[in-house]
This record gives structure tokens, sequence and C-alpha cells, in this order.
């Protein structure tokens, strides 16, 4: 049941707005090559049609003097840009192998029921999409769950679940290591080159990446010490 | 200067160098790293000449930490010198790039998304070191797109930078200009692969290049280009601020200073352990507390997915470049991912194979068609279908896979598929018989009950 309610649709008629256009040629600025700038302009495009729409397309192949097809290649290429509307907070749950047998394949499977999607579906509402995802670097954490890309560690079936209701009910949930979680299209302009100023938010590190240091710490072991040679 | 770390035996201890700062507060701000001594390392080597930084990391012995190994020093050597009276790269040429890959997606590997998290500056000052070194005025990081706050973080360090005149130009009044841009990807395991992640880079679809030319002659646009792995490019700092001497009294003969050991899977206390290479998986489980309780360890990866699986007999072998190689396998990330005794080897080979299948470029047409037939096979022998023909099937299918492609995916699955045969067998001939899911009830090795002990934020 791929949701059409978040009216990005309704949206996506007439050319993109010109405010968005400007940033699009400044992004085809910032590279030596402006072809470079491809990829950050598909995520500017997600965050402002809410998926990879015809119109952002043409758009990016008129600046970048590319044809739509070429575009499209691109666009078509990597798993982040959807070519229909994901929901404003979209879970995946990593089923790569380690995150799998430590519990998220189980995960996956009481979320699909519990919200009544396949993969990649989203909520008749357009409030949460649901898909699994490949490793994503954070095994010392399985399982892992990212909502809008930012981690949800240690997870169990339980508290997924608990989580996606809370971001139907509207309520704010906060990263494991990160801040409040924004919307998908708000994630996306940050992805595209445009800080949201919130890289304050949230801790250094979890407690899994500093599990090495403490025990060094509780034990006195430091590196040696460089010598003067090294001066 | 005392030789440590080298023994492979139980003293090794962890050795926090890159993961020095990771507790402190606020630890990814510029104020943290400098006043933990950051950015010493690059007044230092404004102070040499660009050869002389490629001489002291050559003498360090710093090898690449994102799976293969080879030497860095060297890597940067290979990037041709401008003409006698020339100072500048541009001078020679083509302009010279150097490209972070930050496209961390191996399998099991969790190492480098931490460590932009907590000290993205290790990152940017290696950046700006490694740029002069190769003459370099243009940098570009790329990180994967799924891990915001890390790209969040490495915006406002580049940021940082610029403001504080470690980047942009006349750097320290060293008359050295550097502009370093932070580019998100949008999801390919591929793109770590290095040519993969130029042409991604380029605004193309990313997918492998013939080589030859390698990229230190024709790279980013054709031209002279560097591409490290994010820990190797933050080791640079600590090099340059504390001696190639100092490096290399760390680690083994051949595989020299510390390093990101990263665990996970059925252990007490997942996580990340720097300590020397040549440290042993004993050793290692020793300080996580050891394997899950009541369980004991079946098989584990030294390196991602791509290093072909051990198993309790490797336990001794230290965990360096050349004793991996060895035992038939690789360090590649050193991604240690542990399985214990409730885990299917059918089920976790066959979920790395669909992992492969889901992302192959479609380039080539071994990788393409091999790694769909593979998972077609291996379902059969998950779900205790399979013929008695399958196993020999797989392994022909591996023959006809690997080193047949441009890049090494395919040979990652291959690999991963032939050591879990060679090691586990009886397995895989059960698969004609029984479910991998009766033989080993999957619900036993999850881990209900770490969320608990970890805290949860949700």
């Amino acid at each position: 049941m791929a949701a059409d309610a978040s009216g990005s649709h309704a949206l996506a008629h007439g050319p993109l707005p010109a405010e968005t256009l400007a940033e699009m040629r400044e992004l085809a600025g910032r590279y030596p090559q402006a072809r470079s700038a491809l990829l950050p302009m598909l995520h500017l495009v997600q965050s402002v049609d809410g998926c990879v729409t015809q119109r952002g397309i043409e758009a990016c192949a008129e600046i970048l003097e590319l044809s739509t097809a070429d575009v499209s290649g691109v666009a078509t290429f990597y798993t982040m840009y959807k070519r229909r509307p994901v929901g404003d907070y979209h879970v995946g749950v990593c089923t790569n192998t380690l995150c799998a047998v430590m519990g998220g394949d189980a995960i996956f499977e009481r979320l699909k029921n519990h919200l009544r999607l396949g993969n990649d579906e989203a909520t008749d509402d357009g409030r949460v999409s649901l898909e699994h995802v490949e490793c994503n670097a954070a095994c010392d954490y399985a399982p892992v769950v990212m909502v809008n890309w930012e981690f949800f560690d240690n997870q169990t079936q339980d508290s997924a679940v608990a989580l996606v209701d809370r971001l139907r009910a509207g309520e704010t949930v906060t990263a494991s290591r990160g801040p409040e979680v924004c919307t998908w299209r708000e994630a996306e302009r940050v992805l595209a080159g445009f800080p949201d100023n919130r890289a304050d938010d949230g801790p250094g590190a979890g407690d899994a990446s500093l599990v090495g240091l403490r025990l060094a710490r509780e034990n006195g072991w430091t590196a040696p010490q460089a010598g003067m040679d090294a001066q | 200067m005392t030789d440590t770390g080298t023994d492979p035996g139980t003293g090794t201890t962890l050795m926090p160098v890159l993961t020095e700062t990771w507790d402190q507060d606020r630890s990814w701000t510029l104020q943290t790293y400098e006043g933990a001594g950051g950015y010493r390392g690059l007044r230092r080597a404004l102070q040499l000449q660009p050869d002389e930084v490629v001489e002291l990391v050559k003498d360090s012995g710093l090898r690449g930490r994102g799976g293969a190994g080879f030497p860095t020093g060297m890597k940067w050597g290979f990037i041709p010198k401008p003409a006698t009276g020339d100072t500048e790269g541009e001078a020679a040429g083509k302009p010279h790039y150097l490209v972070v890959n930050a496209d961390e997606s191996e399998p099991g590997t969790c190492k480098d998304i931490p460590l932009m998290m907590a000290a993205p500056h290790t990152l940017v000052e290696g950046v700006v070191i490694a740029s002069y070194a190769i003459r370099a005025r243009e940098a570009f990081i790329y990180v994967r797109g799924e891990v915001l706050h890390v790209v969040r973080r490495l915006q406002r360090a580049v940021q940082e930078a610029y403001d504080a005149g470690h980047v942009g130009t006349d750097i320290h009044g060293s008359g050295y200009d550097l502009d370093v841009i932070v580019h998100a990807g949008a999801g390919a395991y591929i793109c770590g692969e290095e040519t993969a992640l130029l042409d991604s880079l380029e605004g193309r679809r990313g997918q492998p290049r013939l080589r030859p030319p390698f990229p230190a002659i024709a790279g980013l646009y054709a031209s002279p280009t560097v591409i490290n792995n994010v820990e190797s490019i933050a080791s640079v700092p600590m090099i340059l601020d504390r001696g190639a001497d100092w490096f290399s009294s760390m680690g083994t003969e051949k595989s020299k200073g510390m390093t990101l050991y990263s665990l996970s899977g059925h252990v007490e206390q997942p996580g990340q352990y720097e300590a020397p290479l040549g440290i042993t998986l004993r050793r290692l489980l020793e300080l996580a507390g050891g394997v899950r309780t009541g369980h004991e360890l079946k098989f584990w990866t030294p390196g991602g997915s791509s290093t072909p699986i051990l198993t309790a007999e490797h336990l001794d072998l230290p965990l360096d470049y050349e004793t991996m190689m060895e035992a038939g396998s690789m360090l590649g990330t050193k991604a240690l991912q542990i399985f214990d005794e409730t885990t299917s080897v059918v089920r976790t080979t066959m979920r790395w194979v669909e992992f492969y299948n889901h992302e192959s470029c479609g380039k080539c047409t071994p990788c393409r068609e091999g790694a769909w037939w593979m998972v077609q096979v291996m379902r059969r022998i998950e779900a205790g279908k399979g013929t008695y023909e399958d196993v020999d099937t797989v392994l022909d299918m591996c023959d006809n896979i690997a080193g047949r492609s441009f890049c090494a995916l395919a040979d990652g699955l291959a690999l991963c598929v032939q050591s879990a045969v060679h090691y586990f067998r009886d397995e895989f001939v059960a698969g004609t018989r029984t479910p991998a899911w009766e033989l080993f009830p999957y619900e036993l090795s999850a881990l209900d009950g770490l969320a608990e002990r970890a805290g949860v934020a949700t």
C-alpha cells in the first residue's frame, strides 16, 4: 500500500521553486566540474519533492547539460533515491548478516506485521515507511534500526515497535547517537550539502565506541610516549 | 624506543591514540581537538617539503586501513612530481586530488563512522597534511549518505577548520591553499571500491573502472588522485606530531602502528578496541569479556564479509596483514564479527550472498549473473531442498565468478562461500535434507536482553 498522501505529487506540478533551482546551481558551482554536484542535487530534489520527480530530473539535466536519460540512469542506481514518496519518517531495519542474526530479521518481520507494510512501503497517512537496509556501519550496536538515517542502537522487537508507534503518534524521538529526528525531507537537505546547525546535538560517542578506551583508562594502558626524535 | 605490542600472547594491551579524545566533553569540536594537541601535526608538516612528508609517512610503515593494506606513503609517492624548478602541482600538468573514502559499508565494519562522529578533526587534519604532501589543492571526503549525523559533524568540522585557518587560502601563513568538500553518497556499497567511488564523485553511476590506468595517474577527472580510507588519513596527524619511529614502535615487523579492531556479534562487550597490529583474537575476546555467556566461538571474520571466515583454531594468530594472508584470509577492515555455536553458517553465507547480489553494480557478467544464481542455489540449501550436486555446484560457480570482474566485489562473494564450505561442508550437505532454521533455530542466535543491558534510546 504505497501512500500517495503526502501531497508530493500535487506539489510536483510546474517547475521547481526558483530558490531550489538557485541552490542547485550553487551546488554545481562548488565542484571543479559541475557534474560532480549531481548526487547532491538529487538529494536536494528529494528534500523539496519527497522523491526524485520528473521535474527534478529535468532540472538537473538542464543545469548540468545532460540528457534526462543520463540523470535517470544515475538516480536509479542509488538506493537512497526514491521513485515514489517515502514516509515523513523512513525506518530502515538492518537485515545484513550480523544484525539479522542478532535479531534484525525478527525486528523487520515484527514491524511489517505491526504496520501492515511490505518492504519499501509507507503507511496510508504518509507518516512512516519501512525498508530493510544493508550494513549501516554500526555492527557493535546490533541490532540496528535507522530513522531518517539516524542511529537507533541495540534494538529489540518491542523497542522497535514502540519507536514506530511514537513516530505514528507524532511524538519526537531522539536518536541514540544524534539529535531529535528531523523529517526525511529535512535530512535530505543536509545530505545535499546545506547544514541544519544541529552538529552539536547528541553525544560524541556511544558506549560501544568507548568500551576499549574505558578499559585502557581503568588499567592505565597507553600508547608509547613519543621520543625526542619526533619533535 | 620500546618495542611494544609484538607479543602475540596474552600480554598485549590496548593503545588508545585515535580514540584518545572520544570520551571528552564535546569531543567533536575544534576547541576540544586543539586542546588535546590537535593541528600540531599540520604545523610540523608545513615546515617540511611535501616530499619530506611523503617520506616520513613511508618511514612510519603506515598501511591502508580500508582493507587492502597497501603502504600509504608509497601510494602518495606514485603521484607525479613537478618538473625541476616547478614548485606546485599545477605547474607539472593536471591538478592533483585527495579523495577520502568514507563510504564505510563492508558488512561488519564500523570503525570510521564512530571516528568521524567523535573526532572529525582527526580526519580533517589528516586531509590537509595528505593534500599538502601530494600537492593537491582540492580534497573530497566522500561519506556514505546513510549516516546523517556523521555528515553534520563533518560539515561542521570542515567549516571550523576554514574559520581557524587550517583549511582555505594561505594555511598557517604557508602560502599553501586547500579547499575541502564534504560529499554525501546516496546508497551503494560498490562506491567503497575506489574507482567506483571516483565515478560516483563525478556524478555518474558508481561502477568500477578497468585498471590501468591507476588513479595515481588518471583518477578524479582523469587527474592524479590519491584515495585513502578514513582511518589511514586519520592516523597521519599523529605520525607527523609524534614521529615515524613512534608509530613504527607499535605493531609487528611488517604491520606497524595501532589500529581500530571492531568486535561485534556474540561477544559480551562489542565495540571498538584500539590496539597494536598483531594482537590476537583470543586476547581481544578476553578484553571484551569473552563470547556471549554460556556459548562458544564457532566462526568469525577478520575484516568484514569479504574476508574468508576463520574458526576457533585461529584464535592465537596475530591479527596482522601477513598472518591473515597465510591463514587463507585477509586482515581487511579488522571487523571481527563473532558468531557462536547457535549460528547457522548456511544462513550467514546465504545472507552475505544476497547482499553481494543486491550490491553488484551489474557491469561485469560473472558478478551480475553469478551472484544471482548463487542466491538461487543458496536459498535451496538454506531451505533444506538442495540437491546432492549443489555443494559442488556452489564451489564450481565460485571458480567461475572469482577473478573475472573489474573489481573485487565478486571475489568477496566467492571467498565467503568457499571458506564457509571449507570449514562447514557438513552443514551445506545437510541442506539437502533439513532446513537451516531447523538445524539451528534462528531465535537462539538473537540477543534479546542486550537492549536492556546497554540502554535504549527511543
